[in-house]
């Protein structure tokens, strides 16, 4: 080798030697457990697996099981509703803050940012607070309920089965809005102001000016926000273990919670590592649409 | 301006009341954290009475997790950033082959369900010692912290000028001297977002406290708030006292660091 290809070598090795220690950790804390899940997928696993190292294969059996049993349609429902109901939600909520912080108000930085509070508490706290807020019986929100006359029982938040589903999207819509501000404020902040002083020479009134100036220019934002809000509600587990625990009588489990509770739960680990395995296809459906979502808003 | 201030008084009333609004449980929160023990059928509004009890019996079941929650973060922090700083700006700066794939596999792990991880990590941990330990528990939480750094600082790193770089290697020094004592200095608020972010999402890690720990020997306050859920529904003072001290790092850091949490939220750490 000649010298100056031997310290271009060099200096190629040494720029690579910058990535290799995080692509290792990736490769061992992401790489190794999707493979070690599709291979755990089909393996039996039971409560003595982990002691005498038997889990023998056993083909699709795992998938067949969970996707044959009664709880399948059921959780994978819960799951549709329980995404599309939290990011609905947090979505309109979100895009209605972000409109009114746009107005400059005194304060209204501060006011923003406290707002994200929510958002950076643990969710085991914020659904711990929530669960002792919905508390039928010496919960405030039941209390409130009662004070205003607007209920005279209470509602069963946590107990009745459509209540509590509704409030485990409450909560998660909740901890979701100061992420939806955050986005879609700095969205509308890059929206050109000359654009709206337009549309007002024009004639448009606030509605007229939302409709044809902000939505059309804050639909790449939009899409990307909506995807990654679906990417994280699909894999929400906090907030549901903690608040009902996937009860009352399995109302409020998703493909989630019973990923976790067939392995951890009930040892068998080869069926949660299929019912995750679920999970990762949802995911990655997702992942193509935010990506593809992505390449649009960065065209713009 | 003063024409614009008394234009926008009437939005500020507004915004406070939703703000109000929206940051009433974590009123409640402290509001219940405050009564005295015991009281769970009546809940006062105000806690004119405010009764310490809550925290003294939290403090007794739960200090050790809150210490353990501590140590978790910051190891998870120290390992998280400097796995990333390189690796950002490698990513952001060299023309290396690949680079693009190592990229795409980032996008890659923000899609990839924590249960899987634990999953996986379950049998691989016990056979290799890992259930119960500290490094287990910072090497797993990383997995929120080391994507989320290497995304953040890359996009910071791109916008470093490449004139204080070539400058840097005029004067003689190689790419580690550069990355060193030029790159990392002037990073030095996407390392402070990267840092905010990692800490809290290791403070709030609760699946791999649930999965990866089997025994009370290392156990986070996430899932030492969980289990007093299950075991102790008759004391919600000291339940909520352990939500307030475990809502802190989050307050405080919000409070304190505003800008870079700020940044961290919109992903935007140029301006």
């Amino acid at each position: 080798m000649t010298d100056p290809a031997r310290a271009r070598f060099r200096e190629r090795l040494a720029q690579w030697m910058f990535i290799v220690p995080a692509a290792t950790y990736l490769l061992l804390f992401f790489g190794y457990p999707i493979v070690k899940n599709i291979v755990m997928s089909l393996q039996q696993y039971t409560t003595t697996t982990f002691y005498t190292g038997a889990a023998p294969f056993v083909g699709l059996e795992n998938y067949s099981k969970i996707l044959a049993s009664d709880l399948f349609p059921r959780a994978l429902l819960t799951t549709v509703l329980f995404t599309a109901g939290s990011i609905c939600g947090q979505f309109v909520l979100g895009l209605a803050f972000a409109l009114f912080f746009q107005r400059r108000f005194p304060l209204g930085g501060v006011l923003r940012s406290l707002l994200l509070l929510p958002w950076l508490l643990p969710l085991v706290v914020s659904g711990t607070t929530w669960r002792w807020m919905l508390d039928p019986d010496t919960g405030v929100v039941n209390a409130a309920l009662r004070g205003l006359r607007l209920s005279s029982s209470g509602v069963p938040w946590l107990t009745g089965t459509s209540q509590a589903l509704v409030s485990v999207i409450l909560v998660n819509i909740w901890v979701g809005i100061p992420f939806n501000t955050a986005i879609l404020y700095g969205g509308l902040q890059d929206i050109p102001t000359h654009l709206y002083e337009a549309a007002k020479l024009d004639g448009a009134g606030p509605l007229a000016s939302f409709r044809h100036v902000t939505w059309p220019l804050l639909r790449p934002v939009v899409s990307v926000v909506l995807v990654l809000g679906a990417i994280y509600t699909v894999k929400v587990l906090d907030i549901i273990l903690v608040v009902t625990g996937g009860g009352p009588a399995g109302a409020t489990q998703t493909i989630a919670t019973q990923a976790y509770e067939l392995s951890f739960r009930q040892s068998e680990f080869g069926r949660g590592a299929a019912m995750s395995n679920v999970l990762v296809v949802v995911s990655l459906a997702f992942a193509i649409v935010y990506l593809r979502a992505n390449r649009r808003a960065r065209n713009l | 301006m003063k024409r614009a201030q008394g234009r926008g008084r009437p939005s500020t009333v507004v915004g406070i009341a939703l703000l109000a609004l929206m940051l009433f449980p974590v009123y409640w929160m402290v509001n219940a954290s405050l009564q005295p023990a015991g009281n769970t059928l009546r809940g006062d509004w105000f806690p004119l009475h405010p009764d310490l009890s809550g925290y003294v019996t939290a403090l007794r079941d739960q200090g050790r997790n809150l210490v353990t929650s501590l140590v978790v973060a910051l190891g998870s922090v120290a390992l998280s950033l400097s796995l990333a700083a390189p690796a950002a700006y490698a990513l952001a700066r060299f023309p290396l082959r690949g680079a693009n794939l190592v990229l795409f596999g980032i996008l890659i792990t923000q899609m990839v369900p924590g249960v899987v991880v634990a999953n996986a990590l379950y049998s691989a941990y016990n056979d290799l010692g890992l259930l119960n330990s500290y490094l287990g528990l910072i090497l797993a939480d990383s997995t929120a912290g080391v994507p989320f750094a290497i995304i953040i600082m890359r996009s910071f790193m791109r916008s470093i000028p490449r004139e204080i770089i070539e400058a840097a290697r005029v004067d003689g020094a190689g790419t580690m001297r550069v990355f060193r004592s030029v790159v990392l200095p002037v990073s030095r608020n996407a390392l402070i977002t990267a840092a905010v972010f990692t800490f809290l999402f290791t403070w709030s890690d609760f699946l791999f406290a649930l999965t990866l720990t089997t025994t009370n020997a290392v156990r986070p306050i996430t899932l030492g708030i969980y289990q007093y859920i299950g075991a102790h529904t008759n004391q919600w003072n000291a339940i909520m006292a352990t939500t307030v001290m475990a809502a802190v790092p989050a307050a405080v850091l919000l409070v304190v660091a505003q800008r870079y949490v700020t940044a961290g939220a919109t992903g935007d750490t140029t301006k």
